[in-house]
């Protein structure tokens, strides 16, 4: 029955892997490939926990009766306990209203930015925001629009405007906002996986970045680029938990690109050269995936063979 | 007091307004110095009293009030010079500027969005230069490094 905990284990890996993942995978294979683990993993862990819980269920005399099955034989063959299947229970429950809410939300949120897209004027996918603001988005949408600030286009020269609309005209082509979506509903079911889907955030812009790098075939225009508008743009929302992310269990001597904010990553990986294909790394990384969906498949049909052991013959 | 303090208020407001139909009208950009002109005969009561007008219109408040307008996303500037020109902004950037104000107020909003950069805290700005500076990630971690430990 140890295999019933491997689904839940996995997850766990996941969360622990998809940063280096990011880092070394090619990153339009890396999104592809956290997005499909998040969500096989999400749905693979959710499955182990009605399993759970249903072994454990399966023992109440009530069941039994209704079921017409022995109980006896059930707690025999069965070894969860009711509190294991009791808390595989609860975190059932409280994935399913995560999920809920995350949906709901999410789909609102998508509804209001394509009315939102819509209701633009048509014609120019670039939109010109006024005012002093430093900003630059992709509004997905059919169609999606980019959105730009004055300033911001004010302060870059021609061919980093080009890097900087090539890189949101990525993110619209690529339809980048459904796979952050995918992952953050999987890490809702599941907050294991909540590393899976920030690391999807991070390779979903690289992707762009490397769009935009293959575009004006100037890796290191890009990362200036990206430099120049973090900076303009100054500490943002999210400052603080990057700034704690990056102190957290270093001394405070020592900087490395490894442990800073998605934007110094995002300019280093810039300043190399492109990342590899990796077959290797690949089938590996989805041979684990499928582990974790063949030990709840197993699992399921242990549950069955037991369920048809104590039922005894007809 | 307070109700002269309020009346003064409503005549920012009315100024305000009138300044931005003024630019609106215009066939280019405007600077501030031709706004408060072409404001100044709007503002008279007759011709006599065109000087006093005019005077009691000070360029300085001219300037406060395209600049309010430019920050609250009516009106869009280009550098001329040592100054500002304004010219209004078009229907397709007003839409644009409501939409972006409602979609940051909220954070599910915000999510569907792929911002170009996220922030930055001071350590990230600090490597940013640093990776900038150099030319490969890797001599500016040794950089970062000295400079840490001086």
């Amino acid at each position: 029955m140890w295999l019933l905990y491997l689904p839940l284990v996995i997850p766990a890996l996941a969360g622990a892997a998809a940063r280096p993942l990011a880092a070394r995978l090619e990153p339009r294979h890396a999104t592809w490939l956290l997005t499909t683990a998040a969500v096989a993993l999400a749905g693979c862990s959710l499955a182990a926990l009605a399993l759970l819980a249903a072994f454990a269920a399966a023992r109440a005399p009530l069941l039994a009766t209704l079921g017409d099955y022995s109980p006896a034989v059930m707690r025999r063959g069965d070894p969860i306990s009711a509190a294991a299947g009791v808390a595989a229970a609860l975190a059932l429950t409280g994935a399913a209203v995560a999920v809920t809410v995350m949906v709901r939300n999410r789909a609102k949120a998508l509804a209001e930015s394509y009315r939102r897209a819509a209701g633009l004027p048509a014609g120019d996918s670039v939109v010109v925001l006024p005012g002093p603001a430093i900003e630059a988005y992709a509004l997905p949408g059919w169609p999606g629009r980019i959105v730009v600030s004055a300033r911001l286009l004010g302060c870059l020269d021609e061919r980093r405007r080009t890097a900087l609309i090539a890189h949101e005209q990525a993110h619209l082509d690529g339809r980048h906002h459904l796979f952050a979506t995918v992952a953050r509903l999987a890490a809702a079911a599941n907050p294991l996986l909540i590393p899976v889907a920030r690391a999807v955030d991070y390779t979903v812009e690289r992707w762009a970045d490397e769009h935009a790098a293959a575009v004006t075939h100037d890796r290191r225009l890009v990362a200036e680029t990206i430099g120049q508008v973090a900076l303009l743009a100054g500490p943002g929302p999210r400052a603080a938990a990057g700034m704690a992310l990056g102190v957290t269990g270093r001394r405070p001597g020592r900087v490395s690109v490894a442990w800073a904010g998605p934007v110094p990553r995002r300019v280093a990986a810039l300043l190399v050269a492109p990342p590899r294909r990796q077959s290797i790394l690949l089938a590996a990384c989805s041979a684990i995936v499928l582990l974790a969906g063949v030990a709840a498949l197993l699992a399921a049909r242990d549950l069955h063979t037991l369920l048809e052991l104590a039922q005894g013959p007809r | 007091m307070s109700s002269t303090a309020g009346a003064e208020r409503r005549a920012a407001g009315a100024l305000e307004a009138e300044i931005l139909a003024i630019v609106r009208a215009a066939d280019g950009p405007l600077t501030p110095g031709e706004v408060r002109q072409r404001l100044a005969p709007a503002t008279q009561a007759g011709p006599d009293q065109a000087d006093g007008q005019r005077g009691e219109l000070s360029y300085s408040t001219v300037v406060t009030i395209v600049s309010r307008l430019h920050v609250k996303g009516l009106l869009a500037r280009q550098r001329a010079g040592r100054g500002f020109t304004y010219t209004p902004v078009d229907e397709a950037s007003l839409a644009a500027s409501r939409m972006s104000q409602v979609l940051g107020r909220e954070d599910d909003h915000d999510a569907v969005l792929s911002r170009f950069v996220s922030g930055l805290s001071s350590r990230d700005a600090r490597l940013l230069r640093e990776l900038l500076a150099s030319g490969s990630p890797a001599a500016s971690r040794a950089d970062a490094e000295d400079g840490e430990v001086g």
